[in-house]
């Protein structure tokens, strides 16, 4: 007979606990991560590994074997024109496409994450949203992108929130879990701090801000509000969560000074492809746009760079 | 709270590259005169000193020390602007000028700045985000106020009060020249300012600017010198006001020479202000209000918030986010444009404040300071914390005038009322509270001039500020320092 050690479930923080947050002091702090002078040598590693954090992403309904095929051709050879670069970090596809993305990226070190959970909008029945994670990592996902219940959230309904995501998470198996947030319906910063709490209690590996498909998208100001959250969790457990702000970020410029407010907000454990993650496409063009300018000291027109 | 296994490390392989400050466009000479009636001139007894970059302690000019017939000839270069123009100008033309010169501030934003931090050690986003825009700013509002005096005192007629003589510190030396000059010339009188003997630098080039605007000869003279020619300015019996910002205990010496005088004066003096921290308040953004309120301008700030009340139960809390934020605070190089803080303003300040650092240990209170590296030459000091100290401290009691913070913990809101106006001054204060009605009750007890709520260090053309208690008298910005350069009828 042999014992098997069962760990207790997690347990609903107390959300009444969670630090209050100060929305002008937020963008107070924000605007001071934005007048750092990134220059130089000190720009062309940060643009890199902002380019090494992208999540490469289509996710529309008109996606084809076609268009993903050759998204994930953009994530092999995303300018070879400049040697040294980094690859991105993902590729991130609905889940009826990871086989598809599977087949393109086979050989490559470049993870494929999948939305799941009745993406964008999560209304649909639980068991629909579990059905749905297993399959995108039978696929082959190496992670998943789900996203919360926001009406439940609004509706003060934490524990079903809670709940939901300790079941994906075990629906994940293997598969690390990216749990959006989308802050864009969640109103305030103070709600944006609740569930970024909660999100992690639950079995968070990362939590996202957005689905891209709401305005706003990522911003800094949630970015530090979750970014605050993730460092309390971490000070309080040891365990390290993740962070994916998506949506919104299409300048090299934004990305470095994400990249200021991670640096100066978690620090070194947290500037790496495992634990921060940007959800963005044409992000990369103006990074390799950024990045040619560095070494050759001028600007190339759009035409040099490919667009997939 | 933070187990150790868990701590952040910031020393990070991304560092960011050294961003200094272009110094190719601005220009110091090697000497400076004395500048009276629209002239530099040189001093009487042709004696000089040096001012020095406290970055590099290397000499940046020389300039010139003003003494008793240096000062007359001031006074009566700025008496006779008076009599002869500046009195008799329409007050819209005098707001003209003041536009000129605000405008012209802004369009040399960048050669202030850079002279500001290269004089006085602060770091260059300050001067170049704060010290210049506000000085600018200060002049437009000033500037707006000349012709509509009939507004700002109703029912009664304003007339200026003469020739004012004014005595300014080093730690916001630009801005506290435009504090002092706008609204004196607004309201129709002359000036005679003296700049501190270590910061002289951008008051110099405010003379040159004046010159460029065409300001009419002697409506502002600005001698340099130490504390002996600001007591000849005071002393001088034809100066009908005298308005000094700077330490308590050279404001006391001033009183006492003004007493019996029949000067006008306002005193802006020193400060050691709570910055109030509740259990319900935004914890991190609190923590950044701390590190706002007392390691801005290297804590050489009057209304710095350099005693930390916080409540009992999220002590630890707030204790170990500081010590967190506080290891990403970058010292250095004030004309790095990524440095939080610069240098000490001069090595007599260093001194008292390492004295200071002494007492504190001495007391029995814990020191904590951040692990930053400092540049070798020049004057430098860590940010740093004490805590477990009390009102009974020398630490908590008197204004150090640096990056060191007093930590003590309260439990009852009538405590932490208690113990932040348990002190000789009264000029600033925070509070950090989510709840509105506290912030209320907190700011009607307070004795003290200015008062953030959930915010510190917060400057404004039209707030006026100013202190109780042995922080000062008067007021100076706003609708209020209008009033000390006025006779009302």
């Amino acid at each position: 007979m042999s014992v098997v050690a069962i760990s207790p479930p997690p347990l609903l923080p107390a959300l009444d606990r969670v630090p209050r947050v100060d929305e002008v002091g937020v963008e107070e702090r924000v605007a001071r991560f934005c007048s750092r002078s990134i220059k130089k040598e000190s720009k062309v590693q940060a643009l890199k590994l902002a380019l090494s954090m992208i999540d490469l992403t289509t996710l529309e309904g008109q996606d084809t074997h076609g268009k993903v095929t050759q998204l994930c051709q953009k994530a092999i050879h995303v300018h070879d024109a400049l040697p040294g670069l980094p690859h991105v970090a993902a590729v991130c596809v609905y889940p009826t496409m990871v086989a598809v993305a599977r087949q393109a990226l086979c050989g490559h070190d470049i993870k494929i994450a999948s939305v799941a959970t009745a993406f964008p909008s999560g209304m649909a029945p639980l068991g629909v949203k579990l059905e749905e994670t297993r399959l995108a990592v039978q696929e082959g996902a190496d992670e998943v992108d789900m996203v919360i219940s926001r009406g439940a959230f609004l509706e003060g309904d934490y524990g079903r929130v809670f709940d939901e995501i300790i079941a994906i998470k075990e629906a994940c198996g293997p598969a690390r879990l990216k749990v959006i947030l989308e802050t864009g319906e969640l109103g305030t910063l103070d709600r944006v701090r609740r569930a970024s709490t909660l999100a992690m209690h639950a079995g968070a590996d990362f939590i996202k801000t957005s689905t891209g498909k709401i305005q706003p998208a990522a911003t800094m100001p949630v970015t530090l509000v979750m970014l605050h959250a993730i460092r309390d969790y971490y000070h309080a457990t040891g365990r390290r969560v993740g962070m994916k702000p998506a949506g919104g970020i299409s300048r090299a410029k934004q990305a470095i000074q994400y990249l200021v407010m991670l640096r100066e907000t978690l620090g070194e454990g947290w500037l790496t492809p495992q634990w921060f993650r940007f959800g963005a496409s044409s992000l990369v063009n103006d990074i390799l746009m950024q990045l040619e300018k560095q070494s050759t000291g001028a600007y190339q027109s759009a035409d040099y760079f490919s667009k997939d | 709270m933070t187990r150790p296994e868990s701590r952040l490390r910031f020393d990070t392989d991304w560092k960011y590259s050294a961003a200094p400050e272009s110094t190719d466009h601005i220009r110091v000479d090697s000497q400076y005169e004395l500048f009276i009636g629209g002239k530099f001139i040189a001093p009487g007894a042709r004696q000089y000193f040096e001012s020095i970059n406290p970055a590099s302690e290397k000499v940046l000019a020389r300039v010139a020390r003003a003494d008793r017939g240096d000062v007359d000839r001031a006074v009566i270069a700025a008496r006779r602007a008076y009599d002869r123009s500046w009195s008799k100008l329409r007050p819209a033309e005098r707001g003209k000028y003041l536009y000129r010169i605000a405008r012209m501030l802004q369009e040399r934003a960048r050669e202030f700045a850079a002279i500001e931090s290269l004089d006085g050690g602060k770091p260059i986003r300050e001067s170049r985000d704060v010290d210049v825009p506000l000085a600018a700013a200060h002049f437009f509002y000033y500037a707006g106020w000349a012709d509509k005096l009939e507004y700002a005192f109703p029912g009664r007629r304003a007339t200026p009060v003469g020739v004012a003589g004014q005595i300014i510190p080093w730690n916001f030396p630009l801005l506290m020249a435009a504090w002092k000059i706008a609204p004196a010339l607004a309201c129709g009188n002359t000036v005679v300012l003296k700049p501190a003997e270590t910061t002289p630098l951008t008051a110099l080039k405010l003379a040159e600017l004046t010159r460029d605007v065409d300001l009419p000869p002697g409506v502002v003279n600005i001698i340099t010198g130490a504390g002996d020619t600001g007591a000849a300015l005071v002393e001088h019996a034809d100066v009908d006001k005298i308005a000094f910002t700077g330490s308590t205990e050279v404001g006391k010496q001033i009183l006492r020479r003004l007493a019996g005088s029949g000067k006008h004066y306002t005193l802006e003096l020193g400060g050691k202000a709570a910055n109030i921290v509740f259990a319900d308040a935004a914890i991190d953004q609190a923590v950044e209000g701390i590190v706002n309120g007392i390691f801005f301008n290297q804590g050489h700030v009057c209304c710095a918030g350099s005693r930390l009340l916080v409540q009992e139960s999220v002590a630890d809390e707030v204790i170990a986010k500081l010590k967190e934020r506080m290891a990403t605070l970058i010292v250095g190089d004030p004309l790095d444009k990524n440095t939080d803080i610069g240098a000490i303003n001069s090595a007599a300040q260093l001194e008292k404040i390492e004295q200071y650092l002494r007492i504190g240990q001495a007391e029995g209170g814990e020191m904590y300071q951040s692990p930053c590296s400092l540049p070798e030459t020049g004057y430098w000091c860590r940010p740093t914390l004490f805590s477990g100290v009390a009102q009974s401290n020398r630490v908590v009691q008197e204004e150090i005038f640096g990056p060191v913070l007093a930590i003590q913990t309260f439990r009852s809101l009538e405590e932490a009322l208690d113990k932040a106006n348990n002190t000789p001054y009264g000029l600033s204060g925070g509070v950090w509270t989510d709840k509105g009605a506290k912030i209320f009750k907190m700011t009607r007890a307070l004795r003290a001039g200015v008062i953030w709520a959930n915010t510190f260090n917060k400057f404004d053309p039209s707030a006026p500020f100013g202190g109780y208690k042995e922080s000062g008298m008067g007021r100076e910005g706003g609708l209020h320092g209008l009033g000390a350069y006025v006779e009302l009828h």
